[in-house]
């Protein structure tokens, strides 16, 4: 067996899986993407643009998955950074895996289950009677933008917290110690040096986040009483409900190119910041 | 969404008993939810000559059965009877529409040997060669003279039988009378759509569904419920439009929201209406007055379907009446067959939210397949949810 064999036979089960999984997938949508609607439903196939045309008739979902997708990554990266430093730098060793894996249990229940939770925390016999009781105007909480973005921060949250977590556990505290026998005050120390080391967990944790967010439709839909409106939610009523398989594929394609723009400008955007080639490996 | 409990919970057999015990239900119905009454009856069974025929020896039709249904729709204990009866373990895939349903099966491959289309799906299924012709031989439970023919009609497409009936009901709303903050009790869907864009504000549910919400916002100026005229579709897509910023949810699973007082109005099956009037007396169901939907569900099986034999006991075996009243006792919504009717206790024969004053009635429109399948009303819906 040559070289050359041999590396194609095992290159084989990876080869396979990328195309079965990836390529075969999104070749069948893109050609649905050109189709028509069957009368009863479903498509037929042919070559047409008008599907595209008609995109405009889901702006209002892109604009909203674009607006929540990356405000939601925002808001999880701001929670979830103080956490990770803790947990890397701050926590007492002995406790260290314990509380990681406190990170991780929520991840053994259905992210299903874990949201129907907070509709009843969130709904008018949860949080805003508690709100009520201690005398205050009841608010409104369930069914808004706000409980979707709640929902989100804390369906994504450990996603965010593993790769800050790992990229700051790995930091040599030595550099820490330079920085302040160099006379750097803790602030210039974490803006100088911490900040920018871990810059390669943030930019992945971003990412997947980012990704995940986009496809996103269980989160609104239950949390935002179907009233906010995502791609997900928009291809979910496509497929199963108005069973328009061509326009379903074609704003699925769209949603696909708009990831792919939005992930290369970014990685472009985290190269320039800085960051070694190395430390990228991660993602 | 929402997985159907395959036995009782302890907190749910304790609030059961105590509503026995205060006589708010009937022992009939403490029987069957609590699966007490199943127990006996797979006692009784197990005497031949008392089962309900025909009987099977374990594994004759295989060791499972998959069904496709709606939640809330089951009495789960008949289940366990039927597996205590043929060893088919029943498997129950739950759907929240008949939209998703019929994707499914177009899509291929379900795995489903039962399914409960409505009735303006079956044409649909039948053209596209997606359900299967019944043989009557292999139903001997199933006798058409019962039915009310209004509710079993569907099931025939050009003299072939599809489907035979399950149950019927109509779509109207609840009303949590406490809530109203001064205003009489709505009548109509002209009173249901201005009180949420006015005094009840923020407290209304309308169905994810485009059939039902569209349907019932035609009412609202009097056009038929299935309308696909697109100035009659503009008026309602305005009402729906208008009326969304004041809406506090767009879901088809209304019951936590209006048990939680978060929901004062709510798009309501017929079966919502009972399982919430029977728990809380306050709220109330409503057929409007300028008409709405009447439906009426089916047993069918779907083309290659892989446990054939299993289907064709599984739905002889439901349509048993003395399994049906259970079925009717657990799901809340009426039969078509005489036979099963007779054997309720009286007071549900008589329930004005089972069986609605003719006149109501009368005023009620069955969903046209047209309605299902018109592109105009699901781009019509994706605007609302969007907007």
């Amino acid at each position: 067996m040559t070289q050359r064999t041999r590396n194609w036979l095992l290159l084989a089960p990876a080869g396979t899986w990328l195309f079965v999984m990836l390529v075969l997938p999104l070749t069948v949508v893109l050609i649905f993407s050109f189709g028509e609607r069957a009368p009863s439903g479903g498509v037929v196939l042919s070559f047409s643009l008008e599907q595209y045309a008609n995109l405009p008739a889901r702006w209002a979902a892109f604009k909203n998955t674009m607006v929540l997708a990356p405000a939601g990554t925002v808001a999880a990266l701001v929670i979830a950074y103080p956490l990770a430093y803790f947990l890397a730098v701050r926590a007492d060793p002995k406790w260290k895996t314990v509380l990681l894996v406190l990170v991780i249990v929520p991840f053994w229940t259905s992210i299903l289950i874990r949201s129907y939770a907070w509709i009843f925390l969130l709904g008018g016999r949860g949080i805003p009677e508690l709100v009520e009781w201690v005398g205050f105007a009841k608010p409104r909480l369930i069914n808004t933008p706000f409980a979707v973005l709640v929902g989100i921060i804390y369906g994504y949250l450990p996603l965010m917290v593993f790769p800050i977590f790992v990229s700051l556990d790995r930091l040599d505290k030595r550099l820490l110690e330079a920085s302040s026998d160099l006379g750097g005050t803790p602030i210039r120390t974490f803006l100088q040096v911490t900040l920018p080391l871990s810059i390669p967990g943030v930019a992945t944790g971003c990412l997947l986040v980012f990704i995940l967010l986009m496809g996103e439709f269980l989160i609104p839909a239950l949390l935002g009483g179907g009233k906010v409106f995502f791609v997900g939610n928009a291809l979910v009523d496509l497929f199963l409900q108005s069973r328009n398989w061509a326009f379903g594929s074609a704003v699925a394609a769209t949603l696909v190119f708009i990831m792919l723009v939005s992930v290369t400008l970014y990685m472009r955007l985290i190269g320039r910041m800085g960051t070694q080639r190395e430390d990228l490996s991660l993602m | 969404m929402k997985k159907l409990p395959d036995h009782i919970s302890k907190e749910k057999f304790m609030e059961e008993l105590y509503r026995y015990k205060r006589g708010s239900v009937t022992r009939r119905h403490f029987l069957g939810v609590t699966g007490l009454g199943a127990a006996t009856a797979i006692l009784g069974s197990a005497v031949p000559g008392l089962r309900p025929s025909p009987a099977f020896a374990a594994g004759d039709i295989g060791d499972r059965v998959v069904l496709a249904t709606w939640p809330n729709y089951h009495d789960p204990a008949n289940f366990e009877a039927f597996t205590e009866a043929t060893g088919a373990h029943v498997q129950i895939n739950v759907f929240g529409s008949n939209e998703e349903m019929l994707a499914k099966l177009q899509a291929g491959a379900t795995g489903w040997d039962v399914y409960v289309p409505t009735n303006y799906t079956i044409t649909t299924y039948v053209s596209e060669d997606l359900i299967e012709p019944l043989d009557t031989a292999r139903l001997p439970n199933y006798d058409p003279s019962a039915y009310d023919a209004r509710y079993a009609e569907a099931g025939s497409v050009d003299g072939t039988l599809y489907a035979v009936p399950k149950n019927w009901g109509s779509t109207g709303y609840v009303a949590n009378t406490s809530q109203l903050k001064g205003a009489p009790t709505p009548s109509s869907w002209k009173e249901f759509f201005d009180l949420t864009m006015g005094e009840l504000s923020g407290g209304t549910i309308v169905h994810d569904y485009q059939l039902t919400t569209i349907g019932n916002a035609l009412k609202y100026f009097g056009y038929s419920f299935n309308s696909v005229d697109e100035k009659e579709l503009a008026d309602a897509e305005k009402l729906l439009i208008d009326s969304k910023p004041h809406l506090f949810a767009i879901s088809s699973d209304i019951q936590p929201s209006v048990r939680s007082g978060d929901a004062t109005l709510a798009m309501a099956w017929s079966g919502d209406g009972k399982q919430l009037n029977t728990d809380m007396p306050e709220v109330v169901y409503i057929l409007g007055k300028e008409g709405g939907e009447l439906w009426s569900d089916y047993y069918a099986i779907p083309k290659g379907a892989p446990h054939m034999d299993a289907a064709y006991a599984l739905i002889n075996f439901l349509l048993d009446p003395e399994v049906n009243v259970r079925e009717v006792l657990a799901h809340g919504y009426p039969t078509a067959d005489a036979k099963s009717k007779s054997m309720l206790p009286e007071e549900l024969q008589n329930d004005p939210i089972l069986y609605p004053a003719q006149e109501l009635l009368d005023a009620l429109e069955f969903g046209a397949a047209v309605t299902l399948t018109d592109p105009n009303r699901a781009e019509l819906m994706a605007r609302f949810k969007s907007a």
